[in-house]
């Protein structure tokens, strides 16, 4: 017998999240895209051009899509709004979730803010820099995991909140947070200096 | 056919709420049973999610906290209640216990009842009632109403709303606009969050109502891009709102046009700053413009804007649906009306608490949150976000309202309320007020922008023991600098979690 939900019964949220994750990089830090790419993306965007205030949108649309803002898009954008480069270089800039490199693979995000931290939010940020052989802020050598701090995810009441690929855990102890990331990383050379995250 | 409630909310999925769901609808097909599955908002009960809620005849029964191993079982006490299995998960009428009866909800009543994609469900529930009465209004009487109300605006200025909608209403121009702030930056605050993932159209409707008061045909919801969930509901209520022809030309059969379009930050906390805010509309970096002209004046796009928070505008709807009069029952001094009480961090009942402004703290730790969740002393509570003051035990017996709090040199702000237990180290939450203004500082003036790492310096010294009664000197002088020489309250009020933590760092 099927049973009626008034929304996708098992859950179209979590399916939302997983398409998007397909689009982010999943190899290589290099940050080159081919001109086809760029046209097609630069197409697209287009279309938001007519917003009122339509910067904003059309970075996150290309975010959305490649996972960052290559620095190769930042003159088109420019024309396509009739600005400076450094205008949309510095808006770039300005806000934290806006990327100029992909991430690794994965992209963890611990939430640092003051609620989390009275639920042990330091301390587990420091056991997943431990286990990562990195700081907060970058990426393991083999382009695996990114690791970054974030300033609250609006589940203060169940941290510490740990948002892995964009899926939000709460009450994440290390013993969690182990689990969660046990599929995630891959054995790679982590004696290789980190590479600094210029997210 | 059997309705059964998994909540959608944020913090519900964190804990495991899509996967209740998903066992739910396996469980009732294995057993042939048919149930209607509906993915309601949360109660702001979160101690107690995954919250299942069932429809009986005496009223909604819920079960929480829920993992997906009690399926099978509360399934079969749903359809066999004889077998008296997985009681203890059984909370009875949820509306019956302590945490929810004792509240006063205004804003947030609806909130986990309703299916919030349900137009029906929202008219059924007293919805659109406020937006009917509008417009049988003029502008005038409008905005007459809202300041007869007393409301004040809920981001955490507590600026009159009325006056400010009078302001716009006064100003000529073809073009007015309304936004709302959805930034939420604060730790330790998730109302508008929950509101907007709980009963979306609340937040429209107010919207609606602002715009035919100021005279606006356009709005924007400027949402953090933190709330993915939040921004999928209301794109979702929007169109639905659309289709329905609640929002576009005509609006419920009207002659008034009102467009509403979400846009997204991008992870900047200065953002949730008015003017910083606008800026980011505009597409630019968010840094603050100074002021005058008050965006009521010269706000988006150098229109006259009205902006308010998610709480202010959902307030208008109730305000509009059952009267001013009504609305001034709430409250106490010039606070009127309901607080959305915010109650995080180290807590074993945490959650949404809605009450008429002038509660006690201490209450609210205790009977409310029923103590810190590692089950140790609590020791400080900070109230009001990262700008907010730490408060110690022998400040708790303070009435939650906005006199009562800047008497204290405190400030009750969004409402959120972020608990310690004793193992905090104060010194290092007075380090980490200076490290999030150094952070998220919009880099316009240099008290907020160096002072703040000056400030991250000469706490570092006073933590390893160097010179300390000078640097605290030092950095009191510090503080002065930024609460007097700042353009914004991100540099302007970093110094009072500094100060107040530093306080009890002293006494202990
Ligand atoms: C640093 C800073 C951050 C702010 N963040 C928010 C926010 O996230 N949400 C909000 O509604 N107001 C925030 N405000 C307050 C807004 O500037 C403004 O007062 C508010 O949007 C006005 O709406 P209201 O009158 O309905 O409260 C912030 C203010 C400052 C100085
Ligand atoms: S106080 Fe800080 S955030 Fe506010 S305007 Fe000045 S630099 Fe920007
Ligand atoms: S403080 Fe971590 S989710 Fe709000």
């Amino acid at each position: 017998m099927p049973n009626k939900s008034n929304h996708d019964a098992n859950s179209s949220n979590a399916t939302e999240d997983r398409i998007t994750i397909k689009n982010l990089p999943v190899t290589s830090a290099e940050t080159t895209i081919s001109t086809a790419q760029l046209e097609t993306l630069l197409e697209t965007v287009s279309s938001l051009k007519h917003l009122p205030g339509a910067l904003l949108p059309i970075l996150h649309k290309i975010q959305h899509q490649l996972g960052y803002i290559p620095s190769e898009v930042i003159p088109d954008i420019a024309q396509l709004l009739n600005l400076s480069r450094a205008e949309v270089h510095g808006v770039v800039s300005f806000y934290p979730d806006f990327r100029t490199h992909p991430c690794g693979q994965h992209l963890l995000r611990i939430c640092a803010a003051e609620a989390c931290q009275a639920n042990g939010a330091r301390a587990l940020m420091q056991h997943a820099e431990e286990k990562l052989h990195i700081k907060s802020g970058h990426t393991t050598p083999n382009n695996n995991i990114t690791l970054e701090a974030v300033y609250c995810l609006g589940n203060c009441t169940a941290g510490p909140s740990v948002e892995i690929n964009q899926r939000l855990h709460g009450r994440v102890t290390t013993t969690l947070f182990d689990q969660l990331t046990a599929g995630l990383i891959t054995a790679g050379p982590i004696n290789a200096m980190p590479r600094p995250d210029q997210c | 056919m059997l309705d059964i409630f998994v909540p959608a909310d944020t913090t519900a999925c964190a804990l495991g709420a899509d996967a209740v769901a998903a066992a739910v609808i396996t469980e009732a097909n294995i057993r042939k049973v048919e149930i209607n599955l509906i993915r309601n908002g949360s109660r702001g009960l979160f101690w107690l999610e995954p919250l299942v809620e069932i429809t009986t005849e005496q009223g909604r029964i819920g079960f929480g906290p829920v993992t997906v191993e009690h399926i099978p079982q509360l399934i079969n006490h749903i359809f066999e209640p004889d077998i008296t299995d997985n009681t203890a998960l059984c909370l009875g009428l949820i509306d019956q216990i302590p945490s929810l009866k004792n509240q006063q909800r205004v804003n947030f009543a609806r909130a986990g009842i309703i299916d919030p994609l349900s137009l029906k469900d929202y008219l059924a529930h007293g919805g659109y009632l406020g937006l009917q009465q509008a417009l049988t209004m003029t502008a005038e009487s409008m905005v007459d109403q809202v300041i007869a109300s007393g409301l004040r605006g809920r981001g955490g200025a507590a600026f009159p709303t009325g006056i400010k909608w009078r302001t716009v209403l006064e100003t000529p121009a073809e073009q007015k606009y309304i936004v709302c702030n959805a930034d939420e930056g604060d730790s330790g605050t998730f109302a508008d969050r929950l509101l907007m993932e709980a009963d979306p159209f609340q937040l429209i409707e107010g919207m609606t109502i602002a715009a035919l008061a100021v005279g606006a045909s356009q709005g924007y919801i400027y949402l953090r891009a933190e709330y993915p969930k939040a921004h999928r509901v209301l794109q979702q209520a929007i169109d639905l709102a659309y289709s329905n022809s609640y929002l576009g030309k005509n609006i419920a059969a009207s002659e008034h046009q009102f467009d509403l379009q979400i846009r997204l930050g991008a992870g900047a906390y200065i953002c949730g700053e008015e003017t910083a805010l606008l800026e980011s509309l505009e597409g630019k970096r968010g840094q603050v413009r100074a002021k005058p002209p008050l965006p009521a004046i010269s706000g988006l796009f150098g229109k006259p804007t009205m902006i308010n928070n998610v709480l202010t505008l959902a307030t208008v709807a109730s305000i509009f649906a059952r009267g001013a009069d009504w609305y001034k029952t709430f409250g106490c001094n010039r606070s009127v009306g309901t607080l959305a009480i915010q109650l995080a961090g180290n807590i074993a009942q945490g959650g949404l608490i809605e009450l008429a402004f002038g509660a006690n703290l201490r209450d609210i730790l205790v009977d409310f949150g029923g103590g810190t969740a590692t089950g140790k002393p609590i020791h400080a509570v900070q109230v009001g976000g990262p700008l907010g003051a730490y408060l110690a035990a022998s400040e708790w017996d303070i009435k939650l309202d906005y006199e009562t709090f800047n008497d204290a040199n405190a400030m009750l702000g969004h409402g959120g309320i972020v608990v310690f237990d004793d193992s905090v180290d104060m010194l290092q939450q007075a380090r980490f007020a200076m490290e999030f203004c150094a952070l998220e500082s919009c880099g316009k003036c240099t008290p907020c922008r160096i002072g703040s790492t000056r400030g991250i310096e000469v706490i570092d010294k006073i933590q390893q023991g160097e010179q300390p009664k000078q640097n605290l000197i030092l950095l009191e002088e510090l503080c002065d600098t930024m609460q007097y020489g700042s353009l914004c309250a991100m540099g302007g009020l970093t110094p009072m979690p500094v100060r107040s933590a530093i306080k009890h760092l002293k006494k202990r």
